[in-house]
């Protein structure tokens, strides 16, 4: 089985509103210091056979087209 | 004129839309996501809600439906198709309008009767109303805040492609309080506010709602 990780995340000019509302509870928590949290999302992908440069071409295009919106979010793609 | 108001698991406004499509003078036809039927409509409507339970993205699930592909193939045409809410979100997913809809910048859902501003008049679903013409309509969205790149916003200034501007408060953070917009062409109009709940004085903020529903039966009759 072939496992893929895709790590997705907003884009650094894009207003995170979920990061920000993590960051402003941290403080609250007693954790001190934190200056910045951004919120993205990880998908674990397993595909038939063996990891190939094919399936790994693959994964891509899927991030590229569903996981992720190119407008708004940057993404990663490794062989978990 | 038929127009197709498409229901996704999840939409909310569709009934609320074919209502508001029969006082506009039009014909309503319920449109089913599984389908890859238009039904020979000649216009199409995505309502609001929260297609897909929004899962992964607003509107990115409902972007791949069976019906999307007619519906993005028959815009490509010029048919006249009108996203409101969920249906501007799905649409931006479909690359048929530039930019997304992310969540609201003070990150509560806001639910309230909006002042906007008409700016584009030469839609087919904006025609009944005047360039500059402030309307109020409902304004109900958790993930409403428009974005693109700058070179975008411009493009879209530019080209007097922003269809609708927020008056007053900016309730979402969109930038440049760009409340909805179009495809070059101007046949493929995405909005965050609610006309359809604008149509009836009984309820709601009063009828100004109602030009985008009037605007196609003008143009047909012109």
């Amino acid at each position: 089985m072939a496992r893929y990780v895709v790590d997705v995340m907003p884009k650094p000019e894009i207003l995170d509103p979920q990061g920000k509302a993590v960051l402003r509870a941290l403080p609250r928590l007693g954790f001190a210091g934190v200056v910045e949290v951004r919120q993205g999302k990880r998908f674990e992908v397993e595909i038939e056979g063996d990891a190939t440069p094919e399936s790994l071409a693959e994964v891509q295009q899927m991030a590229e087209t569903l996981l992720s919106n190119p407008v708004i979010e940057d993404f990663e793609v490794r062989t978990a | 004129m038929k127009i197709g108001v498409v229901t996704f698991p999840g939409s909310l406004d569709d009934v609320d839309a074919r209502r508001a499509v029969t006082f506009g003078g039009n014909e309503a036809v319920a449109l089913w996501h599984g389908d890859h039927d238009l039904q020979g409509v000649d216009a199409v409507v995505l309502p609001g809600g929260f297609s897909y339970g929004d899962y992964l993205r607003c509107g990115a699930i409902s972007r791949f439906a069976p019906v999307m592909t007619e519906v993005i193939e028959a815009a490509a045409k010029g048919m006249p198709v009108l996203g409101i809410c969920n249906g501007f979100q799905i649409l931006c997913e479909s690359h048929l309008l530039p930019g997304a809809l992310i969540r609201n910048d003070h990150r509560k859902f806001n639910c309230v009767d909006q002042r906007l501003r008409i700016e584009r008049v030469d839609t087919p679903w904006t025609s009944a109303y005047t360039a500059g013409q402030e309307v109020t309509i409902v304004l109900k969205n958790g993930e409403g805040g428009y974005v693109a790149d700058e070179a975008t916003l411009d493009m879209l200034e530019g080209e007097g492609r922003v269809v609708a501007r927020y008056l007053d408060d900016n309730p979402n953070g969109s930038l440049r309080d760009i409340a909805g917009i179009s495809n070059e062409r101007g046949n493929v109009v995405g909005l965050m506010p609610h006309p359809e709940h604008a149509v009836e004085a009984l309820c709601g903020p009063g009828t100004d709602g109602l030009g985008f529903f009037t605007s196609l039966a003008a143009a047909t009759f012109a």
